[in-house]
Parts: C-alpha cells; structure tokens; sequence
C-alpha cells in the first residue's frame, strides 16, 4: 500500500513538473496561448482542464480495458478516445454555459477546443500504452492536468507583466509569448532526471 | 502675469518623491565592482586564457546591447553598466577553458533574447547571465562541463581535466571527496579559498563573500533572499545529505561549493527578476535553496543553482501577483460582477 502511494505521488509529481506537457513536449499549445492572456482565463481553463482530463482519463481507461482490449480492437484506440472525449467537452461545455456563464464566453472558442487538444488526447494513450492501473491513470491524468494550469498560470502572470514592457513592435504579443515558453523550457531542463518512471 | 504665474507655480511630479543619489547605473557598476575580487582569484587560478574569456563574454555583451539598440534605433543604453554586469556574470559562470566562441554566443542570448527582446532593463523576466548559461549548458553540454584543475601559476597553461567537488560528491560519494582532499579541514580551507575546479568567478568563497558584504553594507542587496536560500539550502544538506541517513548531511561544504554563493548573493538578488514584496522574496529564497538541493541531490545535473534561480524567476512575477497590497476599499466581488452585467 505505501509503495501504491508512493508510485502515485511520483506519477503526480512527474506528471506535472519534470515531463510537463507544455515545457518539455511542447503539447496543448494552442490553447495554452490562447488563454494565458488573462490571469482569470487561465484559472478557469486551468480548473475545466483538470476536470476534463480526470474523466477522459478515467472514462478511456474504462473503454480500453473493459471493452478494446477483450474485443481486440486496440487498434482502434486513437479514434474512439477521440470520440469519448468529444462527448466529455461537449458535456462540460454545457454545463458550465449553465454555472458559470461568464467564464464560458470568455474561453469561448477554446472550450470546444479542449476536444481535440494534444494533451487530453496523450494522456489516454500513455495511460494505454504504459499500462496504468486505473488508479495511476486517474493520478498521471490529475499530474498531467496541474502541470497545464501551472503553465497557464505563470505563462498568464508573466504575459500581464509584458504588457506593460516596451517590446520592439514585431515581437509583440505572441513571438513573444512564444520565445517566454522557450525561456521557461529551458529553465525546466533542470528538473531532468529527477524520477524516472 | 508672466512672472506671476512661474512664482506660483507648483512642482507636480510622479512618484518616487524621494531622491537619492542612487542611479541604476550606480548600483550596477557598485555590483560589479563587488564581483571584482572573485573574478580576479579565477583569473588568478585558472591563468590568462580565463581572463581572455572573461573579456570576451563582457565585449559580447556590451557588443551585442549597442548592435540591437543601433539596429532598432534606440537609445544606447552601454553606459548604465548593466550590459557589462550581464556579460561578467556570464563570465564568471564558464568553466575557464572553454573554447573563445562560447562566451560571445552566451552573452548574445543573454542580452538580446533574454533582455533587449523583453524591452530592455527593467523588463526581462529572467536572468540574463544565468539564461545565456542554461543555453550554452543545453546546447553545448560536453564545453561546458570540461572542468580544470586551478594551476595558480600562469605558467602551467596544460593543466589536467578533473571533476568539480559537487561532481564527484554526485558520482563518486563524500569518500572519494575526502580522499582527494584529506580532510574536512582541509577541504573547508579549499573551498574558502577557492582552489578547486569550477566555474570562473565562484570557486573563491572568501572573495565572494567579501563583495556581498560591501553590497549589504551600501544596501544594494537585501538580506532576505540570500538567507532565506542560503538557510533552506542548508538546511536541506543537512538533512538530506547523507544516503539512507537523516541529520548526516555537511551543510558547510555545500555551500562553499559550486554556484551557491555566487548565486544566492549576486543572481538570485538580481532587481529585475526577483518578487519586490519582502515575504515574496522570503518565498522566493526559500523556493531556490529548496530547488538547488533538490537538484544536487536528487536530480540529473551536478548543479542546481542555475536552474533553481531560472525556475523561480518564473514564479516571480506570480509571487508578486499574490503578495500585493489590495487597494484599500476595493472588493473582491466588484470584478466578477462587472464581467457579468
């Protein structure tokens, strides 16, 4: 049971810092600069994420386990997870029109866009691919999800302080945006090697 | 009329009303006077081709701040020093032996992707020496991990590769250390001193050490960072030092060696790049001495008070975020509401 702990709290950590999605693999990145503008966006993008990401990593391990792997359809996996989490977004997408009305107009676009984002999708697939238990997959997805609000919300509070710096015109907005997430990368690199899964 | 109105007129000025003396570029050159001593004992033991790099990161830096500022047609900032700060810094943290081009293309990372693309001074999110470094560590990992023995002597130029003390504690563990060194007194007086492998300007802890004090005594660096990560560094080694045993770790020869002095009292107080609120520099301190030895001790590098430094400088701007004042009267609520409507 301690080692169990251990394990999940090692796939947490992993998960979030040392193989951030957004830093090392440099996935999800059209939504991650799409609202990191606003520290407020990036909370609430941060929060619906997570959310998303711990039931599609559930919801897909379901799938796989239970239902592709003794029809011996895995192959198929890249296509259904897609479809199981269209459904997901599609169903906090409305549910969030209803309790958080603001927050929904504001993200807008990339609301929708959470169903096709690299992250949520790569998430299933490690889960498949490294054979997770269900339990570590919920953790890899709950590690996986906090590594992308933390990118979002230092990527958020960096961008509202560049707002205010004289940056030559034709790297304004997102060249920068962009060369701060290489800076921040690099800055990552140290956390290499840290916990080897 | 005329004369009227100039006797009654008053002087309205933005904030700070205070003046001092004090200007950036004051401060700047008075920080890099304090590095002096330090630069001088690299140069002192890892010869002239250390000097020569030294100079070259400095020239690159300032180089590289004139050509971007001429080029965008800006205001030349050299004279603020804060260019030659950068490239010194940048200097002191290369390895003396590494070949002449490494330096030049640091100081150019450092200070036109890491400081001029930001909008100059005041500005960059990061350090700039310490980016210029993580580049060259990254792109050039084999350069820039070539260690020399400290000579002493100017003319022994071929002295023999060996391993910083951090490097052989990561590999080979405090017993190989302990044979290298002798004893524990005996590997202090090194450290303190400086003569042992390492980068140019931190390897002298003594001369370190007497910078800092003048920048503490002219209150051009506050204490609260450098003790606060320097106290959680310490405090890390000493628990988590040893393998298997808690409370068994030499705090002491942690801090005397590789970066941390040099970091905790001239990069990790950079202005620009650290929280401004003092419990945010607390945190902030305590984040990169946490940071280091974690590295140090666990992670995949020697040496961690780079990346540490770096790490936190991405949460600075947060960390200040969540520090600040509320203005007086203002409402928590009041924003939602407006977005509502």
């Amino acid at each position: 049971m301690h080692s169990e702990f251990t394990k999940m709290f090692e796939l947490i950590i992993a998960a979030s810092l040392i193989n951030n999605f957004v830093f090392t693999k440099f996935l999800g990145l059209c939504i991650f600069f799409g609202v990191s503008k606003k520290m407020e966006t990036a909370v609430g993008m941060s929060i619906t994420f997570t959310a998303v990401m711990m039931l599609g990593a559930a919801a897909n391990w379901l799938v796989f386990n239970k239902i592709m792997v003794p029809l011996d359809i895995t192959f198929l996996k890249i296509i259904v997870f897609i479809g199981v989490i269209a459904g997901l977004v599609q169903a906090s997408d409305t549910i969030m029109r209803k309790i958080a009305p603001a927050l929904y107009y504001k993200l807008g676009i990339y609301l929708a866009l959470i169903s096709t984002n690299c992250i949520i999708l790569a998430v299933p697939l490690e889960n498949a691919a490294e054979h997770f238990s269900f339990v570590e997959s919920l953790a890899f997805g709950l590690g996986s999800g906090i590594g992308f609000g933390l990118a979002l919300v230092i990527m958020a509070s960096i961008r509202e302080k560049l707002e205010l710096a004289d940056v030559p015109a034709p790297f304004r907005g997102l060249p920068m945006a962009f060369i701060v997430t290489g800076l921040i990368a690099l800055a990552f690199t140290g956390f290499s090697g840290l916990i080897t899964i | 009329m005329e004369m009227l109105k100039k006797e009654h007129q008053l002087t309205i000025s933005v904030s700070p009303h205070v003046k001092s003396e004090e200007t950036t570029s004051r401060i700047m050159w008075s920080v890099s006077a304090a590095l002096m001593p330090a630069a001088l004992m690299g140069i002192y033991f890892f010869g002239p081709y250390a000097a020569v790099n030294l100079a070259l990161a400095i020239i690159g830096a300032l180089a590289g701040e004139y050509a971007f500022q001429k080029f965008l047609k800006r205001k030349i900032t050299l004279t603020d020093g804060s260019a030659f700060l950068t490239g010194l810094l940048l200097g002191m943290n290369l390895p003396g032996s590494v070949p002449f081009y490494l330096p030049v293309i640091g100081s150019f990372v450092a200070v036109v992707i890491c400081k001029q693309l930001f909008g100059g001074l005041g500005y960059n999110v990061f350090n700039p020496a310490l980016i210029g470094r993580a580049f060259l560590l990254i792109s050039f990992p084999k350069l820039m991990t070539i260690w020399k023995e400290p000579t002493a002597a100017f003319i022994h130029l071929d002295a023999k590769t060996t391993a910083t003390p951090l490097g052989i504690l990561k590999e080979e563990g405090v017993a190989k250390l302990m044979e290298i060194f002798g004893d524990k007194i005996n590997l202090y007086t090194q450290l303190f001193v400086g003569h042992r492998a390492g980068s140019i300007g931190e390897t002298s802890a003594f001369a370190l050490l007497v910078g800092a004090a003048f920048l503490l005594y002219r209150g051009y660096i506050s204490w609260e960072i450098p003790a606060s990560f320097l106290g959680t560094a310490a405090l890390m080694a000493w628990v988590f030092g040893t393998k298997g045993a808690l409370f068994a770790g030499d705090p002491l020869a942690h801090l005397l060696s590789g970066g941390m002095l040099l970091g905790a009292f001239f990069m990790a107080t950079d202005y620009v790049t650290c929280p401004s609120v003092k419990r945010g520099q607390i945190l902030f301190g305590i984040g990169c001495g946490f940071l280091t030895m974690l590295i140090r001790l666990k992670g995949g590098f020697p040496e961690g008070v780079m990346f540490a430094i770096l790490i936190m400088n991405c949460f600075a701007p947060l960390i200040d975020r969540s520090f600040r004042t509320r203005t007086f009267g203002a409402r928590k609520e009041t924003k939602e509401k407006e977005v509502r409507k």
